[in-house]
C-alpha cells in the first residue's frame, strides 16, 4: 500500500473524503443517537470533527517504535512504557470518556519504513495521535507524513534541537537543557575549566558539542580537545592517550552504543579512575539500559547529565517504578528515554480533556502550558515551542548499575531548541 | 600539528602511540589470521568470520558466568579455560558447516561468499534470540585491569599486553604448524596442486575440513580475547569484519607472512595518524593509503611467486 496513497487529501480539511468519510458521518450521526440515549460522555460528533476514529466507547492511538532491527533493544523500553501509560488511563476511565485502544507498527530500525507506517496509521487507521519514533533519523522521515496528513506525535528522545513542529511535542530533553546544565554544575560545583568533548561521529554528539563548546567558550573555559569516533569503533587508545596528556578538567562524553564499552573498559585498563575524579567524566548517553550492557564496575563514578534517573527519590517516581517493574518483571531498568515515553499518553490525554475535542488542531491549540503533576520525573510543562519545561539532574553511576542523583535543577528548565547565535 | 607539545611529551607520545599501535597491531593479527589461512589455502572468502569471533566472546561469557556461578575461587583463571573452549567450539562449528555447506561450493568461489554471508545472518539471528539484543559485558579478573605505569605519562594497559601475548603465541604456533609440521606441508601441497597431491595420498578433503576448522578456531580464540577491550552483542562482529579483509587484502591474500606485514603497517600508520588528527580522518587517511598501494601491487604487499 502507500505508494498508491500518496495522493489523498489531508484529514482536517473535510471536504475531500468519499465514499467512506460519508459512511463514517452516518456512522457518526447514529452513535450519536444511541449515546445521547444513554446518556454517557460527550458525543463523538462533538469531540471529533475530523474522521479519526474515535466511537462512543474506544479511541485509537497508534504506537510506532522499532520492535525488529538494530534499535529495538533501545525502543522497546518506550513500547512498554507507553502501553503502560494507556492501560493505567484506560484504569481511571479513559480519554473523554473513551477507551484508549492502540495500533502497533514497527519501523523495523529503518527510516522509510517508519514513514510508511506512520502514513498508514494516519490515512487507513484514523488514529487520534501517535508515540513514537527514537532516533532522530527516524523521526525526520515521519515528520514530512505527521505534517501532510495533520497527525500528532509524541516524541520521546533527548535529542539535538534544531527543530520544532506544531505536529510533534517532544517529551525528552532538547540539547540545551541536557548540556547547559551538566556544565553549568561542573563548574559551579567541581571547579571544572578545562573540557575535552569526544563523541560517535554523527548528528547528536556533534551537535551537542558544538552546543557545549558554545556554551563553555561563553564563559571563558577553554575546550582542549574535540573528537568523534565512528559508530561501533573499539579502539579508544589514541584519544585516551590524548586525554592523559591535556589533562582536562572534565571529560564530556557522547559516544553512543557498544562503543560505550569498549570505551570505558580501555579507560579503566589504562588507569583512569572515575571514583577518584580525577578526571570527571559527564555523559549524555548512557542510561540505566546502557548501564546493563556496559557493566557497573566499568562505569563507577562517572556523572551523567539527564532529567530522569530510575532512582529519583518521589511518590510519583515510586509509583511508576513498581508499576513497570509489576508489568514487566523485577529485573526491567527504567532509563530516561523510556520515562519520557510514558509521559505522552499523559500529556495527549491532558491535551484532549483540556481542548474537550480530539481534534488534532484543537490539542495543538490547548498543548502549551498543559502540565502533568504525577510525572516520574517530578512535574512537567508543555512549552509553546511543544518542548517540555523540566529539571535537569546529575547522576553519579553506582556499581550496581543505577545513579544516584547528587544535583538538580531548582527551578524547570526552559526548553530552547534554537539556541541563540547556534547557526 | 606538534604545537604546545614539549620534547618530553612528544617523546611520551610516540611511545604510547607506538604501545597503542602495537596492541591495534595484535588486534588486527588476531583478526585476520583464521580469514587468512581460510582464504589463502583455500580460496573460500568466510563471510560469516565475525560471527565466528562473536561466537567466541560468547563463549567467554558464558564461562565467566559459570566461573562466577560454581567456581568463585577460580575467576582469576577463567579466562585460559574461556579461551580453549572458544577454540573448541569455533573449530567444531567451523568443521560442520564445511561439511554441510562449503565443500559443496568449493568450484564456485563466489557462491561461497553468498553461503557464508548467509550464515553470518543466520548467527547474527541466533545470538539475538540466545543472548538478546543487547551488548553483554564480560567481567575480567582483577589482575587484567589496570596498567603497568612506566613513567608519568606511559602507562602500559595489562589487558593490551595480553591480547599482545596472546596474538604473538597465536601466529607463531600458526607458523610452526604451516610450515614446520607435517600437516602443513599437506596443506600447502594440496594449495599448490590438489590432483597432484591426491595422487601421492594425502586425503584432500580432510585438510581442507581441518583448515576450515582451524581458521574459524582461531577466530575464536579473538573473539575471546576482544572481550576484554571491546563489547559483545550479535551484530558486533560486523565492527570487525571490513578492517579484517582489508588486513587480509593488503597483505596479499595467499600470503600469512604478509597478512601480519600489513597488520602491522595499518595498525602504526592509524595508531600515530588519530593522535595528531581525528579518529575519522585517520581511518580515511589509511584507506587511501591502503587503495593507492594496492593500485600500484594489485597482489598486495607480499604476492605469492606462483609460476603461471
Amino acid at each position: 500500500m502507500g505508494t498508491t496513497q500518496i495522493t489523498g487529501t489531508p484529514r482536517s480539511g473535510a471536504k475531500g473524503g468519499g465514499i467512506r468519510r460519508s459512511l463514517k458521518a452516518v456512522a457518526c450521526a447514529a452513535s450519536v443517537l444511541l449515546a445521547a440515549s444513554a446518556g454517557a460522555a460527550p458525543g463523538t460528533d462533538e469531540v471529533n470533527t475530523t474522521g479519526l476514529a474515535v466511537t462512543d466507547d474506544t479511541v485509537k492511538v497508534g504506537i510506532l517504535h522499532s520492535i525488529t532491527g538494530t534499535m529495538a533493544i533501545s525502543e522497546i523500553g518506550s513500547v512498554q512504557a507507553e502501553k503502560l501509560a494507556i492501560d493505567q488511563i484506560n484504569a481511571q476511565g479513559g480519554v473523554l470518556g473513551r477507551k484508549i485502544e492502540y495500533v502497533q507498527e514497527d519501523g523495523a530500525s529503518d527510516w522509510p519504513t517508519f514513514a510508511e507506517k506512520a502514513r498508514k496509521l494516519l490515512r487507513q487507521d484514523d488514529v487520534a495521535a501517535i508515540f513514537g519514533c527514537w532516533t532522530s533519523a527516524s523521526r525526520k522521515a515521519v515528520l514530512p507524513v505527521i505534517e501532510q496528513y495533520n497527525g500528532m506525535l509524541y516524541y520521546p528522545t533527548f535529542y539535538e534541537g534544531l527543530e520544532q513542529s506544531p505536529n510533534v511535542i517532544y517529551t525528552g530533553q532538547e540539547a540545551t537543557q541536557q548540556i547547559l546544565a551538566g556544565i553549568d554544575w561542573a563548574v559551579k560545583e567541581k571547579g571544572a575549566k578545562s573540557f575535552y568533548l569526544l563523541g560517535s561521529d554523527y548528528i547528536w554528539p556533534r551537535t551537542s558539542n558544538k552546543i557545549a563548546r558554545k556554551h563553555i567558550e561563553k564563559k571563558g573555559l577553554k575546550v582542549v580537545g574535540e573528537e568523534y569516533y565512528p559508530l561501533g569503533h573499539t579502539q579508544f587508545n589514541s584519544v585516551i592517550n590524548k586525554i592523559k596528556l591535556k589533562k582536562p578538567d572534565v571529560i564530556f562524553a557522547s559516544v553512543v552504543g557498544g562503543s560505550n564499552v569498549a570505551f570505558y573498559k580501555q579507560m579503566k585498563a589504562a588507569g583512569v579512575d572515575f571514583t577518584e575524579e580525577e578526571p570527571l567524566l559527564l555523559t549524555i548517553s548512557v542510561t540505566e539500559d546502557e548501564i546493563r550492557g556496559i557493566g557497573g564496575e566499568n562505569v563507577e563514578g562517572i556523572y551523567a547529565s539527564m532529567k530522569y534517573f530510575q532512582s529519583l527519590d518521589n511518590t510519583n517516581n515510586e509509583e511508576f517504578v513498581k508499576a513497570f517493574k509489576d508489568a514487566y518483571g523485577d529485573d526491567m531498568v527504567i532509563g530516561d528515554v523510556t520515562q519520557a515515553a510514558y509521559l505522552g499518553p499523559w500529556l495527549w490525554k491532558a491535551a484532549v480533556e483540556k481542548a474537550g475535542s480530539f481534534d488534532i488542531d484543537k490539542i495543538r491549540e490547548a498543548s502549551p502550558e498543559i502540565e502533568f503533576k504525577k510525572a516520574p520525573e517530578g512535574y512537567v510543562r508543555v512549552h509553546k515551542n511543544h518542548h517540555l519545561w523540566s529539571k535537569t539532574r546529575i547522576g553519579l553511576a553506582q556499581t550496581n548499575g543505577q545513579y544516584k542523583v547528587v544535583y538538580e535543577t531548582k527551578e524547570l528548565m526552559e526548553p530552547d531548541p534554537f539556541p541563540e547565535g547556534y547557526q | 600539528m606538534f604545537d604546545g607539545y614539549t620534547t618530553s611529551e612528544l617523546m611520551s607520545i610516540f611511545a604510547m602511540q607506538g604501545f597503542a599501535g602495537l596492541s591495534l597491531f595484535s588486534v588486527f593479527v588476531l583478526m585476520a589470521l583464521g580469514l587468512a589461512i581460510i582464504f589463502g589455502q583455500m580460496g573460500v572468502i568466510n563471510m560469516a568470520h565475525g560471527e565466528f569471533m562473536i561466537l567466541g566472546a560468547y563463549t567467554t561469557y558464558l564461562t565467566s558466568n559459570l566461573f562466577q556461578t560454581y567456581l568463585p575461587s577460580l575467576f582469576g583463571g577463567y579466562f585460559f579455560v574461556a579461551m580453549i573452549l572458544a577454540f573448541v567450539f569455533c573449530a567444531a562449528l567451523g568443521a560442520f558447516v564445511e561439511w554441510a555447506m562449503v565443500r559443496h561450493l568449493y568450484r564456485r568461489p563466489l557462491d561461497t561468499l553468498l553461503a557464508t554471508w548467509g550464515l553470518s545472518l543466520i548467527l547474527q539471528q541466533a545470538y539475538r534470540s540466545i543472548f538478546g539484543a543487547r551488548e553483554v559485558g564480560v567481567d575480567l579478573p582483577e589482575w587484567m585491569m589496570g596498567a603497568f605505569q612506566v613513567t608519568d605519562l606511559v602507562e602500559l594497559p595489562i589487558n593490551g599486553l595480553f591480547v599482545m601475548i596472546i596474538a604473538l603465541s597465536i601466529a607463531l604456533a600458526v607458523y610452526l604448524l604451516m610450515f614446520r609440521s607435517g600437516w602443513g606441508r599437506k596443506v600447502r601441497a594440496v594449495v599448490q596442486n590438489r590432483p597432484m597431491a591426491e595422487a601421492v595420498g594425502i586425503n584432500s578433503a580432510a585438510v581442507d575440513r581441518a583448515t576450515f576448522a582451524l581458521g574459524c578456531g582461531i577466530a575464536g580464540i579473538a573473539g575471546s580475547a576482544f572481550t576484554m577491550i571491546g563489547s559483545t552483542g550479535p551484530s558486533s562482529g560486523q565492527a570487525y569484519i571490513v578492517d579484517t579483509f582489508l588486513v587480509v587484502v593488503f597483505g596479499g591474500a595467499q600470503s600469512l607472512i604478509g597478512t601480519i606485514v600489513s597488520a602491522f603497517s595499518i595498525s602504526q600508520a592509524q595508531s600515530t595518524m588519530e593522535f595528531f588528527l581525528s579518529g575519522s580522518m585517520a581511518k580515511v587517511l589509511t584507506l587511501l593509503v591502503v587503495v593507492g598501494i594496492l593500485m600500484l601491487r594489485p597482489e598486495g604487499l607480499m604476492a605469492l611467486k606462483v609460476r603461471r
